[in-house]
């Protein structure tokens, strides 16, 4: 480029489009940006990318045996078919062998010992993904059995745990369930939830000339795997790159567990120097990767006459799997929503982390909150069935207050509470009390099919529980043409995060995202980027981003209003324009220029979250920067003589502050609340009594399909309430919170169970209420009535 | 050798291993990668692509969505495969994608092509939108990030808003193309040790597989097809169904329906849905559309699986099948054509050439599904019964149960316990007590033992009420008070 484009446009001309609004702003329903790339396959995901002639394809072999010594491994029958290059044992990782993510204990292969069915033992790398996995079939594993643990509470029994135990404190629960009028006790079982991403894990890892690697990898946490490769490679980090441009879905499953194809393909690239790419099978990918975590939860409550809590003692014990991966901190955030949205007078919550030997359990959307929240809804249904009361009225009585009745019981003030607003809008769009009586007429009159009602809110805590990890950086360069290139450090998985990223530069600089290229997330670009986990993918990157932005935007104004001798205030940016005094710009424009007055046009962004701490010793602290508030009213059907049911009816009203994108927000709710739902209805894990996964593909684990969605669904958004903390353009965060409105199927299916005994017992139904445990509820409900009138 | 049109591009292909999937072909062979594999066991709908064929007429295309990580590459002869990256004009999407975008139907994206697949098959009936119709097309395909709802508002958009794109303007051309592909010759293709025979009519059928017992037979290949892409097993010699025309047929008479054994089920379910609208509703759940659309209802019988979903109903409607070996045809009852787990009457080089359902004017014929999704799942139960009821006496029962035992099989006690009584609770009580000698039922992550009594208990108790319903009210019952698959 030699000379600034010619003025084309009259300074009336460009007024006018000076005075109009860029479409692609914040708070528009600006579609994903890959929209038209995934609707017509040129998307590409890893498994997409063209093969190089030499590539090599992984296959793992995996554990048979849920926890054994193993004896021997003979690999010659592997090398005696064609096309097989390298089997990788143990023994040959040149560096760490150790993948575990903030604790150790996750071997990338398997060394001396295995602990879970289905824990990979060997590689093998071949010049095809069939033969590599004919060939790991064909090597020979000798083991000598070990006794496994598979049960939770075998393991909370024995003591048997990958972390230490940790318990928040609140008052003096023991005085308060002592002198409480009435008390109840109780236990339960929540299941995992297989994350089910569509793609399934894949990495693919080409060698560079100086001995590094260069790593495609569906991860939500690039950094990580950069750390990680490095680690089994030992080489320093400024050797590895990481790029990841989109995954096929990851709710969580990515977040860690994307780091062992990722590792050995770069150990094995790194001993052949050839490229090398592992795909997971769905069979393979569900026996290997952790799910989220199952739970055993016991409680013990003290309440009085109007169903109000005085205290309460709950322990909830994760299942684990066989090592740490993240569950120091899933436990934690279970412990954390184990008040969901109430006040629970004096509290002892305690976190157990069970080890045993199944695969090693993971972040999962929620990351240990909709577990803490479940045991809290089931409660509040229990208080209600006993006292004889409507639960919504039972869980109104126990909201936080506004000013008393505020603290947690890990002492952090509620501020800025609305769920008692939202409860009471939702009761009136959702006509709850009409309903509920319309329902319990027609139970009366209905012999075969009784419905459910239940409206449950859910109250989110906002921010990594791991204060550090709150932070996030961005790149933004503006090219002379005035097009721009945006960079951070969140992952795209689909959640529309590059978007709204994309959008929020948009509105800084007053351009249209069509102006804006946004990049894959890649480690040279943004270095040292947390995992888009927490619901904080926005809030972090967005405002890392936004303030890219802020700066290049500074330094513009300043250059202007120097070059054209004018304040700054008198410059204005407006729909891919510029006002500097009185004449007006194009965007492009003054691009050039400022490019000739030597004027830098590229910044990064940084951005760390204020006021959160926690002091772990004292179990207390400001561990959430704000909370997300949610409701959801749900009408099920179900069978009395089947126990198969069918959602009638969901009304949602979910608060995200001022909305960036309400299209994206809405898909994330109304994504999350399926999810929700399908993890406490039809989505069941069963492992067999040697730890084998018997629900290992989409044919035995049966995830919500169109069909299982509400018949109505009615979504909306809280209207005109900011988010009152200073987050980016005041939106609050989207990913996580839905998800728990999905109690509200679970518990509107046992309410319709509860109708059989006309509301008089809480059915014993853990989660998820498959069919078969629905009716089995119903057989309770009949033998309690049967007893009674006996 | 076979021959397809890859969209509009005529494929000649002599080479190809006839064990090699539609999805594999598309991506490892051709490169067009637009088309996903989520799972190669044909649940998740990721890999969905549409095969157009003539209809009946052969007047006009009828496009079929099917699960390519099914599908052998003997389906495609004779036939056009459109898959995701022929849909877009130029740089104009087609509208079903335009749909997508605009109705915010795609997040991760991964699931997307496929989704977009099945609307596009669903645009081609040229009707306007029904969410019934839409919550079919789609039943074959999971989507993890939306929920579902705004691709409910893309079909609308879709279906309502129907436009001529260039597989309209293109029909008569590519029919011409179609036609103009020869029969395939019986010698099939593939080479020695991986063959697949494929005969134009029931006798060449019949001589092959004399010639070649070991051969497996592939109809719609989606249970077949599992033993490859799951198992990895090689299948060595393969009799391909699909072109065994005259095995392809529905005949109506007046006293019975024959159904040609390689029919696909979704052809067959006007004619059995209108026949026993019970036997509809449970085809309408029977896997996806994606799997109907290849499978067949002598598949679903033939692999003799103790959880098919058509046994049971065709032993209590007292249908019969007619076996053929070589010149020679039997005809046997179907409940007497299972005789252990996956063991069966069938003789070598036996094969089922018909099903033939006896038509019952006054039949209380009842079906039902108990399964742990309502769509696209495994029965954990599955009933079929019949009673027939003169002057409130019943005069015969047929109860056939799926899920039960290691066959699909009739409730002999129960069945004693209704016959000769009076219609009435009493009756179907001791019908429930009868039960518990007829199964031993299993315990797997289905189902336990003890919740498939119940509700092989409990189902009898629901067809008393229903049936009982339905004498009192006449033939306009309906199953809104009984049924939570009827709100829909």
């Amino acid at each position: 480029m030699s000379k600034p484009v010619a003025q084309t446009l009259t300074q009336a001309e460009l007024e006018t489009l000076f005075s109009q609004s860029i479409t692609t702003g914040v708070g528009r329903p600006v579609k994903h940006e890959s929209a038209s790339k995934q609707v017509s396959g040129v998307a590409q995901y890893i498994d997409d990318k063209l093969e190089f002639p030499n590539q090599l394809h992984l296959y793992a072999r995996t554990s048979d045996k849920a926890h054994a010594r193993i004896l021997s491994i003979d690999t010659t029958p592997c090398y005696q078919i064609e096309g097989v290059r390298l089997v990788l044992l143990a023994k040959d990782i040149p560096g760490n062998l150790d993948i575990g993510a903030v604790a150790a204990g996750d071997p990338l292969l398997a060394k001396d010992i295995v602990e879970y069915f289905g824990q990979p033992i060997l590689a093998v790398a071949a010049n095809n993904h069939e033969t590599a996995r004919k060939a790991a079939q064909a090597a020979i594993i000798e083991y000598e059995e070990l006794e496994a643990i598979l049960d939770v509470e075998e393991a909370l029994a024995k003591k048997h745990f990958v972390l230490d135990s940790h318990q928040h404190k609140y008052g003096d629960s023991t005085t308060a369930l002592k002198s409480a009028p009435y008390r109840l006790q109780g236990k339960l079982h929540i299941g995992g939830q297989e994350h089910f991403y569509l793609e399934t894990q894949i990495a693919s890892v080409m060698p560079t000339e100086d001995g590094g690697m260069i790593v495609y990898s569906s991860t939500q946490n690039p950094t990580e795997i950069q750390k990680l490769v490095a680690g089994v490679l030992d080489l320093p980090m400024h050797k590895i790159v990481v790029d990841m441009r989109r995954m096929g879905g990851g709710f969580g499953g990515k977040e860690t567990q994307a780091a062992m194809p990722a590792c050995l393909c770069a150990v094995v690239a790194y001993l052949t120097k050839q490229p090398t790419k592992m795909r997971l099978p769905r069979m393979e990918d569900m026996m290997i990767t952790g799910k989220r975590h199952p739970f055993f939860v016991t409680y013990d409550i003290g309440y009085d006459d109007d169903g109000r809590l005085h205290g309460v003692e709950i322990k909830l014990a994760g299942n684990c799997g066989f090592s740490p991966d993240l569950s120091g901190s899933i436990v934690d955030r279970a412990m954390f929503h184990a008040d969901n949205a109430y006040y629970l007078g004096d509290a002892t919550i305690t976190g157990y982390r069970c080890k045993t030997n199944t695969a090693s359990n993971t972040a999962y959307r929620g990351f240990g909150g909709p577990q803490g929240m479940v045991p809290i809804e089931n409660i509040m249904d229990s208080i209600a069935r006993r006292l004889r009361k409507d639960p919504l009225d039972v869980r109104r009585i126990n909201y936080y207050g506004t000013n008393a009745r505020n603290v947690t019981p890990y002492h952090q003030t509620v501020e800025h509470n609305i769920i008692a607003e939202m409860t009471q809008e939702l009761v009136e769009s959702s006509d709850y009390y009409t309903r509920r009586k319309a329902i319990i007429e027609f139970n009366k009159h209905s012999p075969i099919l009784k419905k459910g009602l239940s409206m449950t809110p859910v109250k989110f805590g906002i921010s990594f529980t791991a204060t550090f990890l709150n932070q996030a950086g961005a790149l933004i360069h503006i090219y002379t043409d005035g097009s721009i290139h945006l960079n951070h450090g969140g992952t795209e998985m689909g959640q529309g995060l590059n978007t709204k990223v994309a959008q929020i530069v948009a509105e800084v600089l007053q351009v249209d995202c069509e102006r804006i290229h946004i990049t894959a997330t890649n480690t040279e670009k943004v270095p040292n980027t947390s995992p888009t986990a927490a619901s904080s993918g926005t809030d972090l990157n967005g405002k890392a981003a936004q303030n890219a932005a802020l700066t290049l935007k500074q330094r513009l104004l300043e250059f202007a209003a120097q070059h054209y001798q004018v304040s700054e205030q008198d410059i204005e940016f407006k729909n891919s324009h510029v006002r500097i005094g009185s004449q007006f710009f194009s965007f492009e424009e003054l691009i050039q220029l400022a490019y000739f007055n030597q004027i830098s046009l590229s910044s990064t962004g940084y951005y760390k979250t204020p006021k959160i701490h926690y002091d772990r010793e004292l179990a207390r602290g400001r561990p959430f920067y704000y909370y997300s508030y949610g409701a959801a009213c749900c009408e099920v059907l179900i069978d009395s003589l089947t126990g198969e049911y069918k959602v009638l009816r969901t009304d949602i009203l979910h608060d995200v502050g001022a909305s960036l994108n309400p299209a994206i927000d809405i898909g994330q709710i109304e994504g999350g609340f399926i999810q929700g739902m399908g993890w406490l209805t039809t989505e069941e894990l069963i492992w067999n009594d040697k730890g084998r996964l018997m629900t290992n593909s989409p044919a035995s684990y049966k995830i919500p399909a169109i069909a299982d969605t509400p018949l109505d669904l009615r979504v909306k958004l809280v209207e005109s309430r900011k988010n009152p903390e200073a987050t980016v353009y005041h939106s609050k965060a989207v990913g996580e919170p839905p998800f728990m409105l999905g109690i509200a199927a679970w518990c509107a299916l046992k309410d319709a169970v509860s109708s059989v005994s006309d509301y008089r017992y809480q059915p014993e139904i853990d989660a998820p209420a498959t069919p078969e445990k629905i009716l089995f509820g119903i057989q309770e409900m009949q033998q309690k009535i049967n007893q009674q009138s006996q | 050798m076979i021959q397809f049109l890859l969209n509009q591009e005529l494929r000649t292909e002599h080479d190809l291993d006839p064990n090699l999937t539609v999805l594999n072909y598309l991506r490892n062979i051709r490169k067009k990668t637009g088309t996903k594999e989520g799972c190669a066991s044909g649940d998740c709908g990721a890999c969905t692509v549409v095969l157009a064929e003539p209809d009946e007429m052969g007047k006009k295309l009828r496009y079929l969505s099917i699960n390519a990580c099914l599908t052998f590459v003997s389906a495609l002869h004779g036939k056009q495969l459109i898959t995701i990256e022929d849909l877009q004009d130029q740089h104009n999407l087609h509208s079903t994608q335009q749909a997508m975008v605009e109705c915010h139907g795609s997040q991760c994206g991964f699931c997307t092509p496929g989704f977009v697949m099945s609307l596009f098959a669903l645009q081609k009936r040229s009707e306007p939108y029904s969410k019934a119709d839409t919550t079919e097309a789609l039943s074959g395909n999971l989507c993890r990030c939306t929920g579902y709802r705004p691709i409910y508002d893309a079909a609308e958009q879709a279906c309502n808003n129907r436009q001529t794109d260039t597989f309209d303007a293109l029909e008569q051309p590519t029919l011409t193309l179609l036609k103009a592909i020869p029969v395939i010759n019986k010698a099939g293709f593939g080479g020695v040790g991986n063959r697949c025979f494929s005969p134009s009519n029931v006798d060449e059928l019949a001589e092959c597989y004399l010639t070649h017992p070991e051969a497996h037979l592939l109809a719609g290949g989606t249970d077949l097809a599992l033993e490859v892409t799951q198992f990895h097993k090689q299948l060595n010699t393969l009799i391909y169904l699909g072109n065994v025309t005259d095995m392809k047929v529905v005949s109506v008479f007046e006293d019975r329906i024959e159904i040609g054994s390689a029919l696909p089920l979704s052809d067959c379910y006007s004619v059995l849905a209108k026949e026993y609208p019970d036997f509809g509703e449970l085809l309408h759940r029977f896997a996806s559309l994606q799997i109907r659309n290849q499978g067949t209802l002598g598949g679903n019988i033939a692999n003799a699986s103790p959880i098919g979903d058509s046994p049971p109903l065709l032993i209590a409607l007292n249908a019969k099948i007619q076996l053929r070996c070589g010149q020679e045809s039997r005809e046997i009852n179907i409940e007497d054509y299972f005789l252990d787990y996956k063991k069966t009457v069938r003789k070598s080089s036996e094969f089922i050439e018909k099903i033939i359902v006896p038509r019952q004017a006054k039949s209380l014929f009842k079906a039902y599904k108990i399964s742990k999704r309502l769509d696209d799942d495994i029965s954990a139960v599955c009933l079929g019964i019949n009673v027939t009821v003169k002057e409130n006496t019943i005069i015969n029962a047929r109860a056939a149960f799926g899920g039960m035992a290691a066959i699909p099989k009739r409730a002999t006690h129960c069945e004693t316990a209704l016959i000769g009584h009076i219609f009435n609770k009493d009756t179907f009580e001791s019908a429930c007590h009868a039960l518990t000698h007829d199964f031993t039922p299993l315990s797997d992550f289905r189902a336990s033992k003890e919740y498939r009594v119940l509700i092989g208990q409990n189902l009898l108790r629901k067809y008393f009420l229903e049936t009982q319903a339905q004498l009192t009210e006449g033939n306009n019952h309906t199953y809104s008070q009984t049924r939570v698959t009827a709100h829909v």
